[in-house]
């Protein structure tokens, strides 16, 4: 379904893309914003575990062309750790002091007049180091003999917490039949091909910074990067830049490098520019988590799934970086998926290893969670004897449920997920792959065929992180809940109209969607509008949910689009009423007018009316202010705080995914033929179906190459063996499947224009159900993506084979 | 990520070229397409304190037929191979492995010759001018020499290329009659080194029976080599004679282990590529018959 | 023969899209970089430096090759293309146009390299199969489109799409 309107739910061509194809367009290494700028380079760390006994920056201090070099030390003097969620001594400095964590941690940073001779002299920089024991092995790293990573926490497992929801035990009890699966979920990101960078400046008197980056927010982060650099708000001001190539939640992963580069410029008096390489990148940015998981599922004789118990344990890296751990939280208030079970428990254990701090990531724990649930359902399918696709049937939320309360609080808006699994089975032509399937197995050949649901949350809540706190240290910490989202709306003396999202997007279209919104609302055309997508903190209206991450365009921004757009047409519309006299309700904006209801030829230009507001206020109506500049801030209501029983609505919107994965494992090689990929998306009112489809098959590949390819493998000592492009296999045009798309839209309730966010898509269900349909294909439960050549020939030659 | 210093030196003539290689020795680097001394430059892992830039040399370039081989110039460009009638006719199987190298945008400037004294073991260049029995042409100041390639390689990124000696060009043996060339490989990924790569010639006699065949492995062991498989000649080369073959290269192969793969999952490669290639190999030589 | 010693700074004289330029460079300076930042041509843009992205790409008297592989010494005198060089007076290209239409590109981080592969690879195969177009782009990495939209933008231009 498309959401109503003339330009809002059309294909309409993204307004961002004429620069981009010309080359105009404007991303952070192209800036220049000060003059005097020096070029930053980053020593790191060669060990995972380390202590540095000493180093000597003598020699690249010296070198001709170098302005300055500091060490960790130094930045641990001149600024306070960054905090996270969960209160456990952990001083996390963006570079080491003391002790190094993993291998790529930064030791030292030198200032010079580029980055050859930054990279130069960091050759000349001695650092002594003792090596320490690697914590590698997630589950050996929680043994209490295993070294520790920060002495003062005692113990590797940073965070342990248990929640309960109904009565899982009795559950479990009472099942006809239970099934268990534990497996590893490899560690992988979204490496955007734009890596990290930033310049950042500092002027005294009073102390203030400003740095320009291509940070994604969320802007809660700005919050912490003010502590760490102890100054308040107003003298830290973040500025992106105009484009962002690409982020998919990494460049989060950013900002302690900000607190880094900001304290580095004061110490050192000179604006500073770093553009992280891809080296650095890939050893040194963010990544998702990598975890060892458990799953155990109640069942019913008849397929009713009566409860579930998840294990969770999270390789969070060497630090707990903000905002970890909300990666086992995103998911957890939804622990349910789509299924109406109502008995669950959640055990997260979150370890610190000599591993690269984890973050942000495409689907942000939802990968990691729906390969629990969706494995858990295949199984219990099998287990049962039941049909893959029925089993999910008998346990959907049913649509007249809607809107649903899940049982750890998430308030499910609006869905039908049967009509969704339905869609799925018919466009993958469901009973003629089942007899393909027959027919394949009857040669000998290994075809399988895998499901998988998720509803997808969209538009955080801030407050589910807290989470990670007990309710009695929350309620000492003090109330948190929402998630704001803004949108300011001028008009000039010229009458034209300006847009500003503050939504920092990194490729998803939000200038186009948010002139078709305002177009509709304003009479206007999409061209007739400029929208300023990046946020400045001095003059952006921005709160600490800024950001774009947790598809809270189309769930929340658009809310306060809506809603300033709606103030602007007010105003125009008043004006427009006493001068053609007639009621305000008479007036409509259409065409680029101002004009009479059914009287279209008594209008007024939109320009003219809305230029008044700047010229002439004497002839305003009486007591409207003059000009337009209409700020909106909303906050979804239903994002309430965290109750005393640990449940919270974590999301404003639940869209919902079915996909269908058919593959067919060549027994030679291990290759894994993706021979059909299904995806139905419940995407409430679309408003863009140029911009939805692009985001669909973008959170595909992420997901495909999670499923088959992508993994930042550490060797046992800890040393990276991902750290170029040609090891850290990013999936390419030929591996890519065809993706089949499908829709059933249930419009959301909780929205402006009925949308749901949905940029995780797919990247949340091709890992696991490429991985059902592989197990199916192979008989056998213990699937471990990714999916490569020599693991699955290893399953293979193990004796996998359907029978 | 930028590269350490380096002189730059460019060669306009074949011997000034010779002359920087005798100047600098074990010191420089020749820079070719730069396909792969461009990423060990960046990365700082290469590190020589001359870089001799042949790419204005001409004496370096082309394909030509020189008796019964087919010479291409060192610099000859990997694109311009693939685009060549002459290589498709003479050398049909540096035809079939040139699409398996890198991407259209690397093959637009990588050069065979390069390819070839990089010396990665599962490179397909080098396999298949192994598996053919072509040469490698050296020269330095005052000599000139012809390796067979089967001796050229020494291991992992190493050649028994002197110092001071340059690839000028590569020697093919011209495509026979009665004979089918076959190449395949299994990468992750499109366009990526090959775990595995396997070549094959096979010449068949009029009666339907083997009158000789080569059997090329790349990505196996740390540098490309053959399968002895001459027990095979007269025996008939149908299907099953070439999983038989291909299972005592198998058996004989000592593969290597790394992240990707293991020495297992190698023998099965060779198990399968080398199949795979002998049949066709078999197939296309009879098809040449007609 | 010429020779630059290290450090030095040498005057690299370009035609970049039908414009002559003129700067400086050390030996080791990578032609991507100069392009950048000494030319101030930032249409071009660099993701990996190791020549596996793809998004440096130019073509460099007429062939698309990787920027960051190419010494800016070794371009003295040559013909270069980059993204900006694609469209003429403002008006773009049927490919550039193809881009937009399909939506073959998110972020545009990528797009500018893509665009300059397939201009030319469209030169030497005018009418491409799609895993011909594969192919091509496996050259590339792009992380927000799953290259669906590349496909069909490029195959649209080769009058071949489906």
């Amino acid at each position: 379904m498309t959401a109503g309107g003339r330009w809002v739910g059309a294909p309409v061509p993204r307004k961002e893309d004429e620069a981009l194809v010309t080359g105009r367009a404007r991303f952070i290494d192209d800036m220049e914003p000060v003059p005097g700028i020096r070029h930053a380079a980053l020593l790191r760390s060669p060990h995972a575990h380390a202590e540095i006994l000493s180093i000597d920056v003598s020699r690249a201090a010296a070198h001709p062309g170098v302005y300055g070099v500091l060490t960790g030390a130094d930045i641990a003097a001149a600024t306070r750790p960054i905090p996270s969620a969960v209160r456990v001594p952990i001083d996390y400095y963006p570079m080491a002091a003391g002790k190094v964590r993993y291998a790529g941690e930064p030791v030292a940073l030198v200032a010079a007049e580029d980055r050859y001779v930054a990279e130069d002299a960091l050759e000349l920089i001695e650092v002594e180091y003792r090596p320490l024991p690697p914590v590698i092995d997630l589950k050996a790293a929680m043994n209490d003999a295993s070294p520790l990573l920060h002495e003062a926490v005692g113990s590797n497992v940073a965070h342990h917490r248990t929640f309960r929801y109904g009565d899982p035990d009795k559950a479990f009890e009472e099942a006809d039949r239970v099934v268990r699966l534990d497996w590893t979920f490899p560690r992988y990101s979204s490496t955007p091909v734009e890596t990290y960078g930033a310049v950042a400046q500092f002027e005294p008197a009073p102390d203030r910074y400003t740095i320009w980056s291509n940070f994604q927010g969320p802007f809660i982060l700005h919050a912490l990067m003010c502590g760490a650099l102890e100054v308040p708000g107003n003298r830290l001001r973040l500025i992106t830049a105009p484009q962002s190539g690409g982020s998919f939640g990494i460049k989060q992963g950013i900002f302690p490098y900000l607190v880094l580069l900001a304290a580095a410029s004061r110490l050192l008096g000179m604006p500073l520019k770093w553009i992280e390489d891809r080296l650095e990148h890939l050893v040194g940015s963010s990544s998702a988590s990598n975890r060892e998981d458990a799953v155990e599922a109640a069942f019913r004789d008849d397929g009713t799934l009566t409860g579930l118990r998840f294990f969770n344990t999270v390789d969070v890296g060497a630090y707990i970086r903000a905002p970890e751990p909300a990666s086992v939280y995103r998911m957890h208030s939804a622990s349910n998926g789509a299924y109406g079970v109502g008995n669950i428990s959640v055990e997260n254990r979150l370890v610190t290893t000599n591993r690269l701090p984890i973050g942000l990531n495409r689907g942000y724990g939802g990968p990691q969670f729906f390969f629990a649930l969706e494995r858990a359902m295949e199984a219990g399918a099998r287990a049962l004897g039941l049909d893959i696709a029925e089993i999910r049937r008998r346990n959907f939320i049913p649509k007249d449920a809607f809107p649903y309360r899940a049982p750890a609080g998430s308030l499910y808006d609006a869905g039908d997920y049967e009509a969704g699994l339905d869609k799925a089975l018919d466009l993958a032509d469901y009973a003629s792959l089942r007899a393909e399937r027959g027919r394949a197995r009857e040669e000998g050949r290994l075809f399988g065929i895998g499901l998988a649901t998720a509803v997808e949350p969209s538009g955080s809540n801030m407050a589910y992180v807290t989470l990670a706190q007990t309710p009695e240290e929350r309620a000492r910490a003090g109330g948190r809940s929402g998630g704001l989202g803004t949108c300011t709306i001028s008009i000039d003396p010229s009458g034209s109209v300006t847009v500003k999202t503050v939504s920092t997007p990194a490729g998803q279209g939000h200038a186009t969607v948010a002139a078709q919104i305002v177009a509709d609302a304003l009479g206007l055309t999409p061209d007739d509008i400029e929208v300023v997508t990046e946020v400045d903190t001095l003059t952006s209206a921005w709160s600490l949910a800024s950001g774009n991450y947790a598809n809270r365009f189309a769930s929340v921004v658009i809310g306060a689009i809506g809603d300033a757009a709606r103030r602007v047409a007010d105003k125009v519309r008043a004006i427009a009423a006493e001068d053609l006299e007639v009621a305000m309700e008479d007036i409509e904006l259409a065409d680029g007018a101002a004009r009479i209801v059914g009287v279209p030829e008594k209008s007024l230009p939109f320009r003219r009316v809305a230029a008044k507001t700047h010229w002439h206020p004497a002839g305003l109506p009486e007591g409207m202010a003059p000009g337009v500049f209409e700020t909106a801030i909303v906050s979804p209501p239903e994002l309430g705080p965290p109750d005393d029983r640990d449940r919270v609505a974590s999301a404003v919107t639940f869209g919902f995914i079915c996909d269908l994965a058919a593959v067919e494992i060549d027994p030679g090689t291990g290759k894994v033929d993706v021979r059909k990929y299904v995806s139905v998306h419940d995407v409430g009112n679309v408003l863009n179906p140029l911009i939805v489809e692009g985001q669909i098959v973008g959170g595909f590949a992420h997901g495909v190459g999670g499923a088959l390819l992508e993994e930042m493998v550490y060797d046992a000592d800890g040393n990276p063996l991902s750290g170029t492009l040609a090891d850290y296999l990013c999936v390419t045009a030929p591996e890519m499947p065809r993706l089949i798309i499908g829709h059933v839209d249930t419009p959301s309730p909780h929205t402006a224009l009925g949308s749901k966010g949905m940029g995780d898509g797919c990247s949340m269900l091709a890992p696991v159900a490429i991985a059902n349909a592989v197990a199916d294909a192979l008989g056998r439960e213990d699937i471990d993506p990714p999916l490569t050549l020599n693991k699955v020939w290893d399953l293979v030659a193990d004796g996998g084979g359907a029978g | 990520m930028k590269p350490a210093p380096f002189e730059y030196c460019r060669a306009d003539t074949l011997d000034e070229a010779l002359d920087l290689m005798a100047e600098f020795g074990s010191d420089a680097a020749v820079l070719a397409g730069g396909m792969s001394l461009g990423p060990m430059l960046n990365m700082r892992l290469a590190r020589p304190a001359a870089i001799v830039d042949v790419n204005p040399v001409d004496d370096l370039s082309g394909i030509r037929l020189v008796d019964d081989a087919l010479e291409t110039g060192a610099l000859c460009r990997q694109a311009d191979a693939l685009d060549s009638a002459l290589v498709r006719d003479e050398v049909p199987l540096l035809s079939q492995a040139l699409p398996f190298v890198g991407h259209f945008q690397t093959r637009n400037r990588g050069t065979l010759g390069g390819s070839v004294c990089h010396a990665d073991p599962s490179a397909e260049i080098p396999l298949a001018l192994a598996t053919l029995g072509g040469d490698v042409i050296l020269r330095q100041r005052g000599r000139t020499r012809a390796v067979a390639a089967n001796s050229f390689f020494g291991g992992i990124f190493t050649t028994v290329r002197e110092p001071d000696e340059l690839v000028t060009a590569l020697r093919w043996p011209r495509s026979k009659p009665w004979t089918g060339y076959a190449f395949d490989e299994i990468a992750q990924r499109h366009g990526d080194f090959a775990i595995g790569a396997a070549a094959a010639v096979a010449t068949v006699a009029p009666d339907g029976n083997l009158a000789a065949l080569s059997l090329g492995l790349g990505g196996i062991e740390d540098r490309p080599v053959l399968a002895g498989l001459a027990g095979f000649v007269g025996v008939p080369a149908t299907a099953r004679t070439a999983s038989e073959a291909a299972a005592l290269a198998a058996e004989r192969a000592d593969p290597m282990e790394d992240p990707r793969a293991s020495a297992a999952y190698r023998h099965q490669l060779v198990r399968v590529l080398g199949a795979r290639v002998l049949e066709r190999a078999f197939e296309r030589a009879g098809a040449r018959q007609c | 023969m010429l020779r630059i010693e290290p450090g030095a700074r040498h005057r690299v004289a370009v035609t970049v899209n039908g414009r002559r330029y003129s700067g400086f460079a050390e030996a080791r300076t990578l032609l991507s970089d100069f392009l950048r930042h000494e030319l101030k041509l930032f249409g071009t843009h660099v993701g990996c430096e190791h020549g596996v992205c793809g998004a440096c790409t130019v073509t460099i008297d007429g062939r698309a090759v990787r920027s960051c592989l190419h010494f800016a010494v070794q371009a003295d005198g040559a013909e270069i293309g980059t993204v900006e060089g694609l469209a003429r007076d403002g008006v773009l290209t049927p490919l550039q146009e193809a881009f937009r239409r399909r939506h073959a590109l998110q972020c545009g981080f990528c797009t500018p390299g893509i665009l300059v592969s397939a201009t030319q690879f469209l030169e030497t195969n005018p009418d491409p199969t799609e895993d011909e177009v594969r192919e091509m782009l496996s050259g590339h990495i792009c992380r927000c489109t799953g290259y669906e939209g590349i496909v069909r933008a490029i195959l649209d231009v080769a009058g071949n799409a489906p």
